[in-house]
């Protein structure tokens, strides 16, 4: 038996164990089944896409996990430093405060404000100065946002943005816009970060940034990644594993060239033959 | 040409986070500082103190006061006299029942009142929005006029309802000649002016700006909606509360129920559009307008030759304050601030057109 | 379950205002016939406040504009009938202010409402506001600022009746009566308009999406004059029947202040939801003024009673954080 390739000996050694688990979860909206028993687990490290025909349900997946929908069955199980947390009523802010960030398909930035303080907005779960601190702004406030600034200037850095720190984000083509909001994401140094079509709307060019983007967040950050896509081949050159959705049930978990070779999920997208 | 950044790199971030980063402002500023404080005293009548600059100074604080609360947090208020009134009546007891109080300690108290009134009917906002959230802050204009019309220890028992207040004493020096009040004021304001500055670009005015432009969104990346509503509810209304006790003692002298009426709220409101919602600059620009205003209308007929009987040149005001906000509304909407700022860009390029 | 836990505060509240109703009946504070009186003359405030408030649903309806300038629309209209009245019959005064407010309408709605269609609500609002101040000076500009009347040419003095079932008989106004009746036709017209006629249904469609309605071809700007125009005699009807029992003057504008909560309470959008707003505000105020006033003078030796002026408003409060869309609104979603 020869060894694996050094590459996939890297990737095995990369991934963690599980740190989410989505058990039997079930939503509905009045009549409307949006999720059916929809089980998976996302391992530390890993860049899960979730994929599936329109209304499938992966917003929904994506909404449930941080706690914008309750589930009217089942579980979230979330690995944090004080062991596993099960929620099923979790509110968003929770979410954020135990490391879930997340983006949204349409840009939920602040567009009245600038980059830098978008982002900036990103850090404020860690800025503990209180109302009278800030008002005075000597010491301990003046230090707490320096410290912070220079996190979130790391991430302008990162995401090559520098030019447009001051500009307000309303301003900025789309491309650019959708940067700004993966990298408030990043601010709050999440343990999961939730992408909702990320490359929604981007040329080809764009999309190659946002995967280097999410790449080398992955890489550098160590930030698990699950992502809802629609480019097949973004998904099969960036993910780990795919989950696959249709009409709110799971239908194929796996590797990506598993998934792509699976009839279940051709016959999703593309309907039987004949 | 005069107005270019050109040569003013900034090397840490402390110096590119300072509050005038540019030198060409901070000169501005302190050219401005160095009239006010300096030159002013000596130019200015009697008169101009009394029914200019100090109104203009008292009104510019609760103005702040306000755009916290409707321009940076995005909450509507049209009750926010109330808070002034709350301000001005707690000031008043102070004074009269503990008059051993040093008066900035009676205003800081009477700010502190006002917040904790602030927070109690901001408690409406955490469920509700824009326009019901509206007809709730008149709930508390219309509830806090009563309050002080009808129960009688707040006016101390006063036959005729209002109230009269001595001439501030502080540290021993008395604040009775207009020069002086105008000094003191415009020191109070300068204070407070900073400490909003700070908390506008620190962390809670992110936090306020995030719950203005999607509080669905703030809500997910952690801000928590009834902290930042209510810190805004208190600042604003603490704002307020020391600009009432200000009115109260330093301009009106004596008052009764009505001085801090709707027509108050809706003036206040008025400024913050007029002069641009979200810019401390802008509550400086339209309280200006709105204390000029009334006495441009009431002189300049006169000074034309034209007379206005003071009912015509009340409606005429009237008429022009709507066809104004309308204005505003249509044409600039982050009013007379954003007019400035587009100035100052025009003369970062002076004189080259682009 | 969760059903019950939505209704559960707004059912509290409306027992805790039953309750308030009889209570003085109850207690014997008063004769019967007094009781039904002050009942009787907080229903004819409340049709009042009704027909103010009819105007801002419709146009809020149609157009999604809180019309905060309603009651200067009132007053104005108020003061055209008034000052036409001096001159022409009444009957002849009343067309030619429909005329007039028609006039208004458009102006208002080209010049203020079409620049600002894209904005918040709170902006819409603001240039109302704008519009009320303007509405405000104008008014008075060209008709006076003096105090008005309008002849309605019916008999002043009031009529008792129920003399044999009630101690004390009841006495009510025979323009009370008149106004009742009107408001309720007014009423009638307005809900078979909306819900029978092409142009009706074109309004409701407008109301529900404005980008739906254009995509099937429904002129936007000519249904919001309409709405305008419909607002505007709404608001000569009130000018006038408000008008004819207090006289004109500038106090009406405030007056239309109070139409606000009778819209929180009614809902926004809903036609028979203002006039049960009106209804319930009127009574309500009026109950708390006469019964409740004299209570809190003696129990915090208040200096006079003036509860009419804040009630309504806290009771829309309260029933705001009861049930935010009001009793017959719609719920708001919010999408993320």
């Amino acid at each position: 038996m020869t060894a694996p390739h050094p590459d996939v000996a890297l990737a095995i050694r990369r991934l963690g164990e599980p740190i989410l688990a989505v058990e039997n979860v079930s939503l509905a909206f009045g009549g409307v089944k949006a999720l059916q028993g929809v089980s998976f687990h996302v391992r530390e490290h890993e860049v899960l896409a979730i994929i599936g025909p329109n209304g499938a349900g992966k917003t929904s997946m994506l909404n449930v996990i941080n706690g914008v929908y309750h589930p009217q069955q089942g579980t979230i199980r979330l690995r944090t430093d004080a062991g596993w947390r099960e929620f099923r009523d979790m509110k968003p802010h929770d979410a954020a405060v135990i490391g879930i960030a997340r983006t949204f398909q349409s840009i939920a930035l602040f567009k009245g404000m600038s980059v830098l303080d978008n982002i900036m907005t990103g850090r404020n779960l860690r800025m503990r100065c209180g109302l009278l601190a800030q008002a005075l702004r000597i010491g301990p406030a003046e230090r707490e946002e320096i410290r912070h600034r220079e996190a979130v200037e790391r991430i302008i850095e990162f995401l090559e943005i520098e030019a447009h720190r001051r500009t307000p984000v309303g301003r900025l083509p789309y491309g650019l816009q959708k940067r700004v909001d993966l990298g408030r994401a990043l601010a709050s140094e999440p343990r999961l970060l939730l992408l909702d079509e990320p490359m929604a709307g981007m040329n080809l060019e764009e999309k190659e940034d946002m995967c280097r983007f999410i790449l080398d967040a992955n890489d550098e950050f160590g930030t698990t990644v699950a992502l809802i896509e629609h480019d097949m081949s973004v998904v099969m050159d960036i993910s780990d594993r795919v989950v696959v959705l249709d009409y709110g049930r799971k239908i194929a978990d796996g590797a990506p060239e598993a998934v792509r070779a699976n009839p279940a999920v051709i016959e999703a997208y593309l309907g039987t033959r004949h | 040409m005069i107005y270019r950044e050109n040569g003013q790199f900034k090397t840490s971030y402390r110096a590119d986070m300072q509050m005038l980063p540019l030198r060409q402002d901070r000169l501005f500023m302190v050219m401005v500082a160095a009239f006010a404080f300096g030159a002013v005293p000596f130019l200015a009548s009697d008169y101009l103190f009394l029914s200019l600059l100090i109104p203009f100074l008292i009104l510019t604080l609760a103005a702040i006061g306000l755009n916290i609360l409707v321009g940076y947090c995005g909450q509507i208020s049209i009750g926010h006299a109330a808070f002034m009134a709350v301000g001005a009546y707690a000031a008043y007891n102070l004074a009269l029942r503990v008059p051993q109080l040093n008066f900035l300690v009676v205003l800081v108290l009477a700010g502190l009142i006002a917040a904790l009134v602030g927070i109690l009917f901001g408690i409406p906002s955490l469920r509700i929005k824009g326009l019901y959230l509206a007809v709730a802050t008149l709930a508390a204009q219309f509830f806090v006029d009563w309050l002080f019309a009808r129960v009688k220890w707040f006016t101390n028992y006063a036959h005729s309802g209002s109230v009269s207040t001595a001439p501030v004493e502080l540290f021993g020096w008395r604040i009775d000649a207009p020069v002086e009040k105008y000094l003191f004021l415009l020191a109070v304001l300068v204070a407070f002016t900073l400490i909003a500055k700070n908390l506008v670009r620190g962390h809670i005015g992110r936090e306020w700006m995030a719950m203005r432009d999607m509080d669905v969104a703030a809500e997910v990346i952690g801000i928590r909606p009834v902290y930042a509503k209510l810190t805004a509810f208190a600042v604003s209304s603490f704002y307020c509360g020391v600009a009432g006790a200000l009115w109260g003692f330093m301009h009106l002298g004596s008052w009764e129920p009505l001085a801090f009426s709707l027509t108050l709220s809706l003036n206040l409101l008025f400024m913050i559009i007029i002069g641009g919602m979200g810019s401390l600059l802008g509550s400086y620009l339209g309280a200006a307008f709105i204390v000029v205003l009334p006495i441009v209308l009431n002189q300049l007929p006169g000074e034309l030759g034209v007379p206005l009987s003071t009912a015509t040149a009340t409606h005429l005001e009237f008429m022009i304050f709507g066809a104004l906000i309308v204005f505003f509304l249509i044409a600039e909407p982050h009013g007379l601030a954003r007019l400035w700022a587009t100035g100052k860009e025009k003369l970062r390029l002076w004189p080259f057109p682009h | 379950m969760t059903a019950v836990r939505e209704h559960a505060p707004v059912a509290v509240l409306g027992a805790a205002l039953l309750v308030g109703l009889f209570t003085p009946l109850a207690l014997g504070l008063s004769a019967p016939g007094f009781w039904v009186e002050v009942v009787l003359g907080g229903l004819v405030a409340g049709v009042l406040y009704a027909l103010v408030a009819l105007g801002f649903v419709l146009i809020f309806k149609a157009s999604g504009v809180f019309n905060f300038a309603q009651g200067a629309m009132v007053l104005f209209a108020a003061l055209a009938v008034a000052r036409l009245a001096e001159r022409v019959p009444l009957w002849a005064a009343i067309l030619l202010a429909i005329a007039i407010m028609v006039v208004l309408a458009i102006a208002i709605e080209r010049v203020v409402l079409r620049p600002l269609v894209n904005q918040d609500s709170v902006a819409l609002l603001m240039a109302t506001l704008g519009v009320t101040y303007f509405l405000d000076g104008f008014g008075q500009t060209i008709w006076g600022s003096d105090i008005y009347s309008i002849d309605l040419g019916l008999a002043r003095e009031p009529v008792m009746i129920l003399g044999s079932v009630l101690q004390g008989g009841v006495l009510i106004n025979r323009d009370d009566v008149a106004a009742a009746v009107v408001a309720v036709l007014l009423v009638g017209m307005l809900a078979l308009f909306f819900q029978k006629t092409a142009t009706g249904r074109a309004l409701r469609a407008v109301a529900d999406d404005h980008q739906a309605a254009q995509s099937v071809g429904i002129p936007l700007n000519r249904i919001w004059v309409i709405v305008w125009s419909v607002a505007g005699v709404v608001a000569i009807v009130a000018g006038v029947i408000w008008g004819g029992k207090l006289g004109v003057q500038f106090s009406i504008s405030l007056v239309a202040l109070k139409a606000l909560p009778v819209v929180i309470l009614g809902g926004f959008t809903s036609v028979p939801g203002a006039i049960v707003g009106g209804l319930i505000i009127g009574v309500g105020e009026k109950m708390a003024e006469v019964f409740l006033g004299p209570v809190l003078v003696k129990a915090f030796d208040l200096a006079g009673g003036g509860i009419e002026n804040w009630f309504a408003y806290v009771l829309a409060l309260l029933f705001l954080l009861a049930r935010p869309e009001g009793l017959f609104g719609e719920r708001h979603i919010d999408r993320v």
